[in-house]
Order: structure tokens, then C-alpha cells, then sequence
């Protein structure tokens, strides 16, 4: 997987066409028809520089096109909105060539101008875009998150066909960040007419646009005839019901009046539609960039002692963990995804073994154990979960007071240190894009160990810090193999260090109605979630 | 009557001036921080102190409300963190049909809960009295979250009388109406039939009785309309417990109203929404209990307003 995946990058980096390697279409699909989906939460926003949560990622990116954009199904690259692009030697600049013909929902042509104004746009303080961040490595955004340029100073208009980005920094996951939803082209006048409201009112270069949008009801997306990229999308409409709770949802399904429930299969049902065959062979099961772990505070005694965050992570039975969620995951050893670029094979990370947890915990000065608070998401399963890892810690003696509390003020006790431990359940990474650095930097690097950051582990190693720094200033594609190497070295120093006890990787569930058709993968897509929707069609 | 007016107006401006500052108040002093779920986690320290700043949160707790006062005077209630969209707008797209259900859940309870109590007063003791009784006190005790699955697996998966939720038609409104009223029907049973057996033990029932009218007009003519007077304050009252109702209610039938809304975005800690839906809220409650204080002397001369 993991050569594949090295070739795939090196082609793409060659500026080679891309049809090569490109998404084989289902040779039944069948254009036309209309398909519902249901949610829970109205849409918060589909502008694409603000949509930050898994709902209205998938629906943005239907809506809009970045100049990178991921084959379908899969965590490979390919160019969208850009024919093609070019790297210089040294990295630092990416010459990007945009396709010809390419309209607006409005009706104007899509030019290196709209790049332009797009990233201006995201960078710029007064949006507010929670993606800002990711743009960093482009020459003059610090001037434009201090508020005193009001344009990047890398990104430059050639002509209306050519647009070259200037760095500040080698970036090896720069073409990533380009495919994000927060770098998909917006057009000014669109922006500007609607104001604050365009996240209502979105206009892009996408698959489908929006035709309708009553609050709290439905959405409902209309096939762009004139898309850009041939055949797709094949739905002619896709309605998008929301306020659905995820139970009466499957009901629905079951009725046939849903075609896709977006929230999933409400675990309370799990165990009851996998039992019965005519429902459990429409579940279509796929991996996510997902870990599930328990951060360890490195500056609280006494887990700033490392023989007792081993301790704990070999006191965890995650087997017993998986079964407490049906199985919906995969028991995890170190924080990177079995699917993510780098992750290490082969390792087996420290195995469930109470007695020799005990000893080594004797052995750091503990024989009695100790007492501690385990922080935890107050919403299903996420107590029962802290439950059990509760009862794991005091076979060893360690007795973990448990602190059932809201999202918010779980993030916040993390991010100001006052939490031991936290259980990341319904707060855990799952990457924004597929590369091994997502996992690393706010999560378990120096610069999220801040007040108010995310590494909630407060762990920072300044020799993995640099090593990170160094694997992501490396362009070359032919080093692409060794950059991978590198990011599996980091993870496994910080297994060495254990600030983290990895305790599964969720698997996704998505179930569907007998009508929908289109490969596997196109409903368990590692970056439209739930489902690609501009590629799935229907087959009645 | 002017100046009980005047009174009970300025009285329900100051109730809803507090409610607005304990509600601003609680939400200032939660331990989460509403800027950090804007930004989301890839943000820098950078862009966390640019959003605090421009939505002004960075100001002390009694600037940002007085600024949240001087908005709600002009009648501007802000715009929401996340969506970015006028509170107004959301609040003023979803109170039809929040108002629509409470009327068909009122409606149903007011049906429901009077026909059970007046025919258990009349029937007292017997078995048609306990075992409505017994209904009515399941009823009151019944989880919304229960009694709406319960409701929407029966007669609209199993039977198919009805849709599986969402919004629309009228056949839209029976469940989610059924729901909230079978749950206050319990209530009124109970005050209704206590009311009701009181009444037909007064003196002027035994005279209407004596004068030789038929039972039927004893009990319509005169029990009814004196029985049922504890009953339209308790309407004004209804009100707020109905509320909290349709949090749930309006969650599982999808019924896109303010309750759903406000739950959305309790979690996502969406102050401004919070704060418009609230503040709605406080007001119907205000001007529920208002009304049913108002109408009670039309009722009943014997009660005079001061």
C-alpha cells in the first residue's frame, strides 16, 4: 500500500497528466434520479472557508473544486481545478496551470484571479476561517495574520490561466493543504454581494449546486450541467434532510424514504441490523483517519514519570474496549491510522499485561498505585468507555476518578492543563488530510502544547520536533519514501516516550438503500464523509 | 385595570432583564470557551486572539453586556458564531412552527385531559375513575423521549397512519401534538377532576339539582364553568413547561422549531443563539402567564385585578 500510494505522489509531482492512475468509473452507472440523506444538525455553513466539522466537509466539496483534489475513494491525490502544476528544484515555489472553461454556478469563468482572492480570502483575520493555520507555509502569511498586509505576498497571478505560490518554507505537504475544503475557489462578486451570509448562499465550480436551503428542513443540491469533469456527477438531485435523529433516520431507511443516513447507524441498533442479512449487505465498512487515545498530562506527577505512562498503557485491555462499541474499531498501537502514509508495520506497541503493569509501577515507586482523574465526553459511549478503562487502571492499583463532562469543557480542561488524563472519545484527531505530519504537530509537537492547544498530553520533544520539521521540508518526490520513513521514526519515538496509551481506530459504517449503486469505496471515502457524493449513483 | 396593566408590563421587562443577564452571566463563567469552537483545533494562537478580539469577547464580562443590551434594545439579537447568520432570521424561520405545535399540543392536552377528568369526577370511585387515574399518573410520569419513539414506531412505522417525522401537513403535526399532549394531559386530568368533585359538592349544584334540571344541564351549565377556572391559569403556566417539551419533542419528529435550534446550539456553544431563543422563550412564558392573569376576571367577576 504504502509504495503504491510513494508512486502515486511521485507521478503526480512529475506534473504527469493525471488520467493515468485517475478514478475508473462504475461502467453501470447510470445518470439522473434523486437520493435523500438525512442529519440530525441543520448545516451550520457551506462556505468553504469556514465548514469545519464532517457534515459539511463532503457537502462543500461538492459544492466547490480546489486546484488539488483526491481520487475518489482513496487518499491519492490527483489535480482538480489545476490541469497540472510544476515544483521548483529547491521546493519553495509551485507553479500552478488551471483548466480552461471552467464556470462558476454563476456563469463566469473560474481564473488565477479567484485563486488569488480565494486564499487572500482564508488567510485573512476578518473571515475568521478556523483553516487559516493550514496556509502558513505560503511567503507572507504572517503579515496577514498580524492584520498588516491585506494580500499574500507568495501568491502571484501570471496569467488568467497560471498562478505561482511562493513558500517561505519547503513544504512537503503543501499540495495536501491545497486540496483542503478552505483552499476550494470562491468567485469575489459572489462573496461580496452575499457577505456574511454566503455560507447560505454559496456559489463554486462544484458537482452540484445548491438550489434550496429551508432552515432546520432540507437542502437540496442540483446536478451542474455544465461540470467540469465528464459523466459525473450521475444523481440529478440530492436532497439533504436535516433534524433527523439518527434512529428515526434507520427507521426511514428501513420504510425506504432514505437513501443514506448521514449520522450513521445509531449504536443502540448496530448489533440488531448486522444481525439481520438483507440490512447488514447494505452496511458498507471502511477505515477512517481515526485514533482513539488516552493523553497522559507529562506535567502531573506522577504521570510525568514515563515508567507509568508504559504502566498504563499496558494496563489497558482494548480488546474489551472494541467490544464495548460492538466492534466498530480496530484495537490501535501508536497514534497513526493502519490506512495513514507512515504508519509502522510490524510494531505491536505494549501489549495488555496487568502483572507486568503492576511491576512497573512497583518498580517507579507505586506499589500502592496512585489517584487520578480521567476526563471524558459525556455522550455515549464515551462514559461507558472511561468506565472500563477505569476498572483496567485499578487492577493495577491506580484509581481514576471519572470527570463526565460536555465537549467544550473537556477541550478546555485540556488545553489549560488541568486535566491528568483525557479519554479523546468524541473529540479525537481525525486527519484533515492524509499525511503522516496531520497527526503530529498540534496534537503531540511542542506547538500544541500551549495554553489552549490541542496536545492535551502537554508532551513536547524538541529532538522529534526537528525531526518532523526536517521530514516535511523534504519536496523531493524521490525522497518521498525516506520523508515516510522518517514520520514512522517520530511515531515510534513517541511511543518510546508514551504520552499517549493509542487505544483503537474507529472503523465507519455506512449504510445504504437497495437502489444505491457505485463501488464500495465511494461510501466509506476516507475524505468525503460520509459518501462521495458526486461519484455514487442510483439504480432506480 | 390601567395601571395593573402598567404594573404587570413593567414588572415582566425586569423579569425578562434578568433572565437575560443570568442567562449571559452562566454562559460567561462555562468553563468552555466559545472562541475555541469557532476557530476548531488547527487554528493558531494568532487566529484564536483575532476572533476574540473582533467579536469582542476579550472585552470584561459587564462590556459585553451592556453591548449585548444595546443591540437587544435596537431589537438586533446578533449573529451566530458559527453560521454567521442573523439570530433574528433563525429564530423568526423556525417560531412558526414551534408556535404551530404548541397550539396542536395544547389543543390535544386541553381535549384530552378535560373529557378524562370531567368523566372521572362524574364517575368517582368507581373502576373508570382509578383506571384513568392510573393513565393519567403514567402520562405525567412518562419520559418525552419514551412516549415520542413509542408513538412514532407505532403508528407511523408499524401502522403507517402517519410520516416518520419531519414537517409540512397536518398528518406532519398529529404525532409530535399527540405527544406533548397525552404528557400534559396527565396534568389537567388530575386538576380537572379534583376541581370538578369540588364543585359538584357546592351548595348551588345541590339547589340546580333541586329546581329539577336534568343532569346533563347541571353539569354543563353550571359545574363546568365553575370547575374549569383553575384550569385557564394553568394554560398560562403550560406554557413553560412546554418549553422545555419540545426540546425533546421537536428532536425526535425532526420538527424544525427553536427548540431544536437551541439544542444545536447548546452544543456548539453558540452564545448569541442561545441567548435569542432564551430570551423568546422567557417572553412567551411572560406573556403566557400575563394573558391567563388577565383573562381570569372575564371568567370570574369575583376576582378583581390591582
Amino acid at each position: 500500500m504504502r509504495n503504491l500510494l510513494t508512486t502515486t505522489a511521485l507521478m503526480l509531482a512529475l506534473a504527469l497528466p493525471a488520467t493515468a492512475q485517475d478514478y475508473q468509473p462504475d461502467p453501470n452507472a447510470r445518470p439522473g434520479g434523486s437520493i435523500v440523506i438525512t442529519y440530525k444538525d441543520d448545516v451550520a455553513t457551506l462556505d468553504p472557508a469556514i465548514g469545519y466539522d464532517w457534515q459539511n466537509w463532503s457537502m462543500i466539496k461538492s459544492l466547490f473544486d480546489g486546484l488539488m483534489d483526491y481520487v475518489p475513494g482513496t487518499t491519492e491525490l490527483r489535480p482538480g481545478l489545476a490541469e497540472r502544476y510544476e515544483i521548483s528544484d529547491d521546493g519553495m515555489t509551485v507553479t500552478f496551470h488551471l483548466r480552461t472553461g471552467v464556470m462558476f454556478h454563476n456563469g463566469r469563468e473560474m481564473t488565477a484571479e479567484d485563486v488569488k482572492y480565494t486564499l487572500d480570502r482564508v488567510t485573512n483575520p476578518e473571515t475568521q476561517s478556523p483553516g487559516a493555520g493550514f496556509f502558513g507555509s505560503i511567503l507572507g502569511y504572517d503579515a496577514m495574520a498580524d492584520g498588516s498586509a491585506s494580500a499574500l505576498e507568495g501568491v502571484k497571478v501570471i496569467d488568467p490561466q497560471t498562478v505561482e505560490i511562493t513558500l517561505s518554507r519547503p513544504d512537503a505537504t503543501f499540495l495536501h493543504v491545497m486540496a483542503l475544503n478552505f483552499a476550494h475557489i470562491v468567485p469575489q462578486e459572489a462573496v461580496e454581494a452575499a457577505g456574511d451570509d454566503f455560507g447560505k448562499q454559496p456559489v463554486g465550480t462544484g458537482a452540484f449546486k445548491l438550489t434550496e436551503w429551508t432552515l432546520g428542513q432540507r437542502l437540496v443540491f442540483e446536478k451542474n450541467q455544465d461540470y467540469w469533469r465528464d459523466g459525473v456527477p450521475y444523481l440529478d438531485q440530492i436532497t439533504f434532510e436535516v433534524g433527523q435523529e439518527p434512529i428515526v433516520a434507520l427507521l426511514r431507511l428501513q420504510n425506504g424514504e432514505v437513501d443514506v443516513p448521514g449520522d450513521g447507524i445509531p449504536p443502540a441498533k448496530f448489533q440488531e441490523v448486522m444481525a439481520d442479512p438483507a440490512q447488514a449487505e447494505r452496511v458498507v465498512e471502511g477505515g477512517q483517519l481515526h485514533t482513539g487515545y488516552i493523553t497522559m498530562n507529562v506535567n502531573t506527577a506522577p504521570l510525568d514519570n514515563v515508567e507509568v505512562r508504559r504502566a498504563i498503557n499496558m494496563a489497558i485491555n482494548k480488546d474489551r474496549i472494541v467490544q464495548i462499541i460492538n466492534g466498530r474499531a480496530v484495537p490501535a498501537n501508536q497514534p497513526l491510522p493502519p490506512t495513514m502514509p507512515g504508519y509502522t508495520e510490524g510494531y505491536d506497541g505494549y501489549g495488555y499485561d496487568p502483572d507486568q503493569a503492576r511491576q512497573m509501577l512497583a518498580d517507579a515507586g507505586f506499589p500502592d498505585g496512585f489517584e487520578t482523574e480521567l476526563f471524558v465526553m459525556n455522550t455515549d459511549p464515551n462514559p461507558r468507555i472511561a468506565q472500563a478503562i477505569q476498572q483496567d487502571l485499578s487492577e493495577i492499583g491506580v484509581k481514576a476518578a471519572i470527570q463526565s463532562l460536555a465537549q467544550a469543557n473537556v477541550i478546555e480542561a485540556g488545553g489549560n492543563g488541568s486535566a491528568p488524563m483525557i479519554w479523546s472519545g468524541g473529540m479525537a484527531w481525525i486527519a484533515d488530510f492524509p499525511d503522516p505530519s496531520n497527526f503530529y504537530g498540534p496534537i503531540l509537537g511542542c506547538a500544541g502544547a500551549v495554553e489552549g492547544g490541542w496536545n492535551w498530553s502537554w508532551y513536547c520533544n524538541a529532538e522529534l520536533d526537528a525531526m518532523a520539521t526536517e521530514a516535511d521540508s523534504i519536496v523531493d518526490p524521490d525522497r518521498a519514501e525516506e520523508r515516510m520513513q522518517m514520520w514512522s521514526d517520530i511515531y515510534m519515538g513517541v511511543m518510546e516516550d508514551a504520552p499517549w496509551a493509542p487505544v483503537f481506530n474507529e472503523q465507519r459504517y455506512t449504510m445504504k438503500s437497495a437502489r444505491m449503486g457505485g463501488a464500495d469505496e465511494l461510501y466509506v471515502d476516507p475524505v468525503s464523509i460520509p459518501i462521495n457524493y458526486d461519484y455514487v449513483f442510483a439504480t432506480e | 385595570m390601567a395601571t395593573y396593566l402598567i404594573r404587570r408590563l413593567i414588572q415582566s421587562a425586569l423579569i425578562l432583564l434578568g433572565v437575560s443577564f443570568i442567562t449571559f452571566f452562566l454562559l460567561y463563567v462555562l468553563p468552555a470557551d466559545p472562541v475555541r469552537q469557532i476557530a476548531g483545533r488547527s487554528a493558531t494562537a494568532q487566529t484564536v486572539a483575532n476572533i476574540r478580539e473582533q467579536l469582542g469577547l476579550d472585552q470584561p464580562f459587564i462590556v459585553q453586556y451592556l453591548r449585548y443590551l444595546g443591540g437587544l434594545v435596537q431589537g438586533d439579537l446578533g449573529r451566530s458564531y458559527l453560521q454567521k447568520t442573523e439570530v433574528a432570521s433563525l429564530i423568526a424561520s423556525r417560531l412558526p412552527a414551534t408556535l404551530l405545535l404548541m397550539a396542536g399540543g395544547i389543543g390535544c392536552e386541553l381535549v384530552l385531559g378535560l373529557s378524562m377528568g370531567i368523566i372521572a369526577a362524574l364517575r368517582r370511585g368507581r373502576t373508570l375513575d382509578q383506571s384513568l387515574m392510573i393513565t393519567s399518573f403514567v402520562a405525567v410520569s412518562a419520559p418525552q423521549f419514551v412516549v415520542s419513539l413509542l408513538l412514532l414506531y407505532v403508528f407511523a412505522v408499524r401502522l403507517g397512519w402517519f410520516p416518520i417525522g419531519g414537517y409540512g401537513t397536518w398528518a406532519h403535526l398529529v404525532l409530535p401534538a399527540a405527544t406533548l399532549g397525552v404528557l400534559g394531559s396527565g396534568w389537567y386530568s388530575r386538576m380537572m377532576r379534583s376541581s370538578m368533585v369540588e364543585v359538584l359538592r357546592a351548595d348551588f349544584i345541590r339547589t340546580a339539582r333541586a329546581k329539577g334540571l336534568t343532569r346533563r344541564r347541571v353539569i354543563l351549565r353550571h359545574a363546568l364553568p365553575n370547575a374549569i377556572l383553575p384550569i385557564i391559569a394553568m394554560i398560562g403556566i403550560d406554557i413553560g413547561i412546554f418549553m422545555g417539551g419540545i426540546v425533546v419533542v421537536e428532536s425526535v419528529f425532526g420538527w424544525p422549531g427553536i427548540g431544536q435550534l437551541a439544542w444545536q446550539a447548546i452544543q456548539r456553544i453558540d452564545i448569541p443563539i442561545i441567548m435569542g431563543v432564551t430570551l423568546v422563550s422567557a417572553c412567551a412564558i411572560v406573556l403566557g402567564n400575563l394573558l391567563a392573569d388577565l383573562v381570569t376576571p372575564f371568567i370570574d367577576p369575583r376576582i378583581r385585578l390591582r
